[in-house]
């Protein structure tokens, strides 16, 4: 009986495993592993003090400062929006709908140099929208965030949304017969339910924003210690041939992006667990 | 007891506005969000997409044809289109056959091995660049064995060919592993029971059923390899005519304040995008197919 249904899974067993995985690493490892690899390769050789040196650089620490609470910013803010045109676009019927829908992943398909551009060119001082303010947007970190909401945009909506496609009208409904209102309702079982594709959303968003080079260099103005991101300052020192520097400042952004994404990857399955008893 | 009582006759109250409204929001409320949701994604996406069209025809229908017609823009037209034909077949590839070993075998280190292939996605687009100047570049790991049979990686195509691989490499995996998983391993057993061999059941099988998902990933890494720019710009070079994409190209014009010309050129890539847009609605209209997972 035990062998006859070892045999049979045998049998069933497609061919061509051997082949397929094998092609599967032998890519990946000549696209991406080998060459990332150099990346920590060629910090090991450097020597610990002058990497250390490199990358507590005032200028450059400045610029993780920047980077980081920028991203984090954006990210907070796609998450928040993101929720909320999840919401609307899966619970409510208005004209145009489906437009807006198919819209919101423009942010994917057009090109970071052509976001870089126009939101400058419609954030500077005397630009269609910057010229409402009375402080300036382009060339200071608002005008960095908000071409990090731009990008980040559609990571949040589109996890969310097919959550808040597939969550049981029922709960909802009992939780109203209970006496809840729908805010309760909202914050005590919709809510829960979201947590987990947000905290995706959110990290993609993040990890997106934290590496975002494109956009950015127009809108921000570069200048050091006030609106120099961290991929500005690999590029700068890569034009100067200082390879080393522009490595070494690469590892600390890897392994900062590597942490975070793990800690959301925690995060999520602790949130799933607790909530969903997934 | 009369509390008792209370509470009964609010229950049965209840019911009634159940199938009214106790699952939605006030009319007024749902009205708030709506605006809200439209405001802001007028001011983050309708307005700006507006802007490129407006700017680019600033100075007329004429400069606008004049810039897309320069040389320098057709040459990285032409770049751009050389660079597309060699990722997207790879990168295709690549992608049926890795979610093909994921999704049809079971064996160790399965999502493992999905976090490998998503690696590219946080990866700085500056540091995607950087990681093949230091394999390839004059200084690199490789240098001395390229230069020695005269092989350019760095600043010349291949450079930017491979770094537009590495960008887009997990798209299309992406948008398949989901989509096989969900199709399960039986057609293609009943295929192979009858006699079919390996390649044969993938070719009549499985390939026409994730034709639209393999389409929907093709087009995301179409849009995504003609407007990568971080880490083309730092294998380029920027040699103009030789080595600049469109996205660069677009930059070097904004440098040199030719705006007009600059946004004719963003235009021209927007209009690209929009399609890019279309055609994922097609795919989803078509399929009910929606991206699990955003790439």
């Amino acid at each position: 009986m035990n062998i006859a249904e070892v045999k049979q899974k045998k049998k069933r067993t497609i061919p061509g495993f051997g082949l397929t995985m094998g092609f599967t690493l032998l890519y990946l490892s000549i696209i991406v592993l080998i060459p990332l690899s150099m990346v920590f390769l060629n910090t090991f050789t450097m020597g610990f003090q002058d990497f250390w040196a490199t990358i507590t650089e005032p200028r450059v620490v400045a610029s993780y400062k920047l980077s980081f609470l920028t991203a984090l910013t954006a990210a907070f803010v796609n998450a928040v929006f993101g929720v909320l045109i999840a919401w609307v676009l899966t619970r409510y019927e208005f004209p145009g709908k489906r437009i807006i829908d198919g819209l919101v992943d423009l942010p994917f398909a057009l090109p970071t140099a052509v976001a870089g551009i126009t939101l400058t060119t419609l954030y500077s001082p005397n630009g269609w929208i910057g010229q409402f303010f009375s402080f300036k947007i382009a060339f200071t970190p608002i005008g960095i965030i908000i071409a990090l909401i731009f990008i980040g945009l559609p990571f949040v909506v589109r996890m969310v949304q097919p959550v808040l496609e597939n969550i049981e009208k029922g709960m909802e409904e009992a939780s109203a017969s209970l006496g809840a209102n729908r805010m309760q309702t909202f914050i005590k079982i919709i809510f829960p339910e979201l947590i987990p594709a947000i905290l995706t959303g959110f990290a993609l968003s993040f990890a997106r924003a934290l590496g975002e080079y494109g956009s950015v260099v127009f809108i921000a103005g570069n200048m050091p210690f006030k609106t120099e991101i961290s991929p500005l300052i690999i590029m700068t020192k890569l034009e100067q041939y200082d390879y080393q520097g522009a490595t070494a400042v690469a590892t600390v952004m890897l392994i900062i992006t590597f942490l975070i994404l793990f800690t959301i990857n925690i995060l999520q399955w602790w949130t799933s667990k607790r909530y969903t008893g997934k | 007891m009369l509390a008792n009582h209370n509470s009964v006759a609010a229950e049965t109250n209840k019911p009634v506005i159940l199938t009214r409204n106790a699952t939605k929001e006030p009319k007024s409320i749902q009205w708030i969000l709506i605006s809200i949701v439209l405001l802001f994604l007028t001011l983050f996406l309708v307005v700006p997409l507006i802007a490129i069209f407006v700017k680019a025809f600033e100075k007329g229908a004429d400069a606008y044809f004049a810039a897309i017609a320069h040389p320098d823009s057709m040459s990285a037209i032409k770049l751009t289109l050389i660079v597309v034909l060699i990722t997207l077949p790879l990168n295709a590839i690549f992608g049926v056959v890795a979610a093909w070993t994921i999704t049809k075998y079971e064996f160790k280190g399965k999502n493992f091995l999905i976090t490998l292939i998503d690696l590219p996605f946080s990866v700085s687009p500056v540091i995607a660049g950087l990681i093949f100047v230091l394999l390839f570049g004059l200084h690199g790991a490789l240098g001395p064995l390229l230069q020695n049979y005269d092989i350019k990686v760095i600043f010349s195509i291949p450079g930017i060919v491979i770094a537009s691989i590495f960008i887009t490499f997990p798209f299309i995996a992406r948008e398949l592993i989901p989509l096989m998983q969900s199709q399960g391993t039986s057609e293609e057993e009943a295929s192979l029971t009858l006699g079919a061999g390996g390649f044969k059941t993938f070719w009549y099988v499985t390939l026409p059923n994730i034709k639209w998902g393999l389409l929907y990933g093709v087009i995301l890494c179409n849009a995504r390899t003609i407007g990568e720019f971080g880490a083309v710009s730092v294998v380029s070079g920027h040699i103009r005519g030789m080595t600049n994409t469109m996205p660069l190209h677009i930059e070097i014009l904004y440098n040199e304040y030719q705006f007009s010309a600059a946004f004719a050129v963003a235009s021209l890539m927007s209009i690209f995008a929009i399609i890019t847009l279309v055609i994922k609605i097609f795919i989803e209209w078509k399929t009910d197919f929606k991206s699990s997972k955003v790439s």
